[in-house]
């Protein structure tokens, strides 16, 4: 990991972000750093970490940052979505192996930020995020499921 | 049975087009093989010793004649003229060419098929009782609650990167022919004393290096709950599942380590969160799903056959099923012919089995997770008709349940993992036994072989197993003794010291002998078995 990494990735790294407000420019410490200083508005969640630690904090926060240090782990999946039931509005940013074949899925969890270790085609991002003309399952976004649909 | 409305063709659709783009962008060598094997393998394209390999899905192992045709059309087209069914209830074809992977998923998209979720660290295709909907004894029909849950699983944005593969079965009878309780989850729907049906939740069993029986964690799961609670169970699994090591990573090994209290507990309590979160869909959609599962219009006709013929008669006792109207029963055809592949059908066999479906079972066919296909509501009246068709075609073995009835996995013959052959093996046991005329006089007996420590065809769970292992460099095979997949789920013992391939045959039919000396009256292999022990097999096989 480079010492870049261990401080979050900066806004010029991001490639994607669906929000208006302006993007947070401030290192991201880690879960246990965020847990102990009362002022820190950006931290970074690693694979093995808790997001339910963060709770206590999410008002302050502006950014958080999920690493996907692969894109098999499957861990931050369940973090951005845990963050975002509990009512977690700031930016929540996708960052390290973050593939074109996973960024649907995880503006499905509540991401609205990439920053992928190596850029996406920007073709091919958008045909990613508009693949599935409907969903089958509610989750951290705004689509409604086709059950839904279906019973309206 | 489910018929897709717009929407779920459009999925379908949709990851046809996706699939397309990425096989293309592979072709053209914009991405690497390795950027390539997790896309190609959550569309169920495995790359085996000599080809591609593609599964595709059939859920709850239930199909329709016009799919069944389309299945052996493909065989004819992309491949070489058959195809495998398996133990999850789905299809396989061994012989598969990257460029064409699209237009055969197209044409398996033109009826409501799909290889989706085949493969892969996801939740795999939803098995289900293969007598659902016919059997006697079930409680309900079990399919309209694995709908609902495939519906719910079909590109599941959080659980889609799951630390290891993860499968769920459905069943509705006491009876378990699903093998349930070595699911990754195992539901079972039942009814509690208000006379409410919900689900019982089993979870963390498996096969594997690592067999596990998965212990019951809630009695009773309301039916307006089921996928929140699925979700809960997910959830836990994928935020603290192993993912250090790939041979710990199933969910059986969490629950284990954790122990099935803790574990529960932590499940209960991301239920609870959950259920302010609006996952559930609507007890209207489950409405939706229960008429296509509806019984058909079955008409009174004949309770009995006549069997004077013997060949008929023995495959009216072997190979048919007690059916919830009295006029019909469920008919198996058998994939295990005498010295045949065990679960491999050429197209012409498709064909045929499709149309019998048509002629002779409302259109309606299921896939046994023992590799056999069922044609759940035939007429008593047109029993004979059926069988003498079936044994005009090779299709009429009557040895359901027996010796003969093999579940084997690919082995060496195709798999890239496998250690040992399983095929030739299952090939020689059926041809020695039917040879000898003992098939009959063993009655119920179910053999299953794995060629390798990952347990594909179930050897744990055989009254008797054989595992392939590789000892140095030459083919070996353990034998294992008293393993059950039913409602008595056990896992076998290894017997001791493994033989080659002559000597595990002989080993086979030394066992059965004890059995046939020791066995007393009504008693099937396994229970034999279990009155005995290990011990006079084991002086058997060694002294």
């Amino acid at each position: 990991m480079t010492e870049q990494q261990d401080w979050g990735t900066s806004p010029d790294q991001v490639q994607f972000r669906f929000r208006d407000d302006e993007i947070a420019d401030v290192p991201a410490v880690t879960v246990d750093s965020c847990c102990d200083q009362t002022n820190a508005t950006a931290v970074r969640i690693e694979p093995g970490d808790d997001a339910r630690e963060l709770l206590p904090f999410l008002d302050r926060l502006q950014l958080v940052e999920v690493n996907f240090p692969a894109y098999t782990d499957g861990r931050g999946y369940s973090a951005a979505r845990v963050l975002r039931e509990a009512g977690y509005t700031g930016e929540l940013r996708a960052v390290g192996d973050v593939l074109v074949d996973q960024i649907g899925f995880m503006r499905r969890c509540g991401f609205d930020a990439f920053a992928p270790d190596k850029p996406i085609n920007e073709d091919d991002a958008k045909t990613a995020f508009a693949r599935w003309p409907e969903v089958y399952q509610s989750a951290a976004d705004t689509r409604k499921p086709i059950w839904d649909l279906r019973h309206e | 049975m489910y018929l897709y409305d717009s929407y779920d063709q459009a999925m379908v659709d949709a990851r046809v087009e996706e699939f397309r783009d990425q096989a293309q962008r592979r072709l053209e060598g914009r991405i690497t093989e390795e950027q390539f094997r997790p896309l190609r393998l959550m569309n169920g394209l495995y790359l085996q010793l000599h080809a591609y390999m593609l599964r595709v899905a059939i859920p709850y192992g239930t199909l329709n004649s016009r799919q069944m045709h389309m299945l052996a059309d493909i065989a004819d087209k992309y491949d070489r003229g058959y195809g495998h069914f398996t133990t999850r209830q789905n299809i396989q074809y061994n012989w598969i060419k990257l460029e064409e992977t699209a237009d055969l998923l197209a044409d398996l998209a033109s009826v409501e098929m799909h290889a989706i979720q085949t493969s892969g660290n996801c939740i795999r295709n939803i098995s289900s009782d293969h007598f659902a909907g016919a059997a006697a004894d079930e409680l309900v029909d079990p399919r309209p609650y694995a709908e609902l849950l495939r519906q719910w699983s079909s590109f599941h944005p959080e659980f889609s990167f799951l630390p290891r593969k993860f499968k769920i079965a459905v069943i509705a009878s006491d009876t378990d022919r699903a093998a349930m309780r070595l699911h990754d989850i195992g539901i079972q729907i039942v009814k509690n004393d208000a006379g409410e049906l919900g689900a019982a939740f089993y979870v963390g069993g498996g096969m594997g290096r690592t067999p596990m029986i998965a212990p019951m964690i809630r009695e009773f799961v309301p039916l307006d709950q089921l996928v929140t609670y699925s979700e809960a169970c997910l959830r836990v699994y994928n935020r603290y599942g192993r993912r250090d090591n790939k041979y710990k990573a199933r969910i059986k090994i969490l629950v284990h380590e954790l122990g099935k209290n803790e574990y529960t507990r932590q499940v209960e309590e991301e239920f609870k969160h959950l259920l302010d979160q609006g996952v559930e869909p609507p007890l209207a959609e489950l409405e939706r799903l229960k008429p296509f599962f509806a019984d058909p219009d079955f008409v009174d006709g004949p309770k009995t056959a006549d069997r004077s013929d013997p060949d008929f008669a023995l495959w009216v006792e072997r190979n048919t099923h007690r059916h919830k109207h009295d006029s019909y029963v469920s008919a198996v055809i058998s994939l295990k012919p005498v010295a045949g592949i065990p679960g491999d059908a050429s197209s012409e066999q498709m064909h045929l089995m499709a149309d019998l479906a048509k002629a002779y079972s409302f259109d309606e066919m299921r896939v046994m997770h023992t590799q056999n296909v069922v044609l759940p509501h035939v007429r008593i009246a047109d029993l004979h008709a059926l069988w003498t068709k079936l044994e005009a075609a090779g299709l009429g073995s009557p040895n359901l349940d027996t010796i003969e009835d093999i579940i084997a996995c690919p082995g060496l013959d195709y798999c890239s993992l496998a250690n040992a052959r399983s095929i030739p093996l299952a090939q020689r046991i059926s041809t020695r036994f039917a040879e000898k005329g003992k098939t009959e006089q063993l009655g119920e007996l179910k053999l299953k072989i794995s060629g390798c420590i990952n347990a594909c065809g179930h050897h744990h769970a055989g009254h008797i197993g054989i595992l392939g292992v590789d000892k140095k460099g030459t083919e070996n095979y353990q034998l294992l003794l008293g393993g059950s997949e039913a409602e008595d789920t056990a896992l076998g013992k290894i017997t001791g010291r493994g033989f080659d391939e002559d000597g595990v045959i002989d080993a086979i039919e030394t066992v059965t002998d004890i059995y046939l000396d020791k066995r007393e009256d009504g008693e099937r292999f396994l229970d034999t078995y279990r009155r005995i022990g290990m011990d006079p097999f084991k002086e058997a096989l060694y002294d």
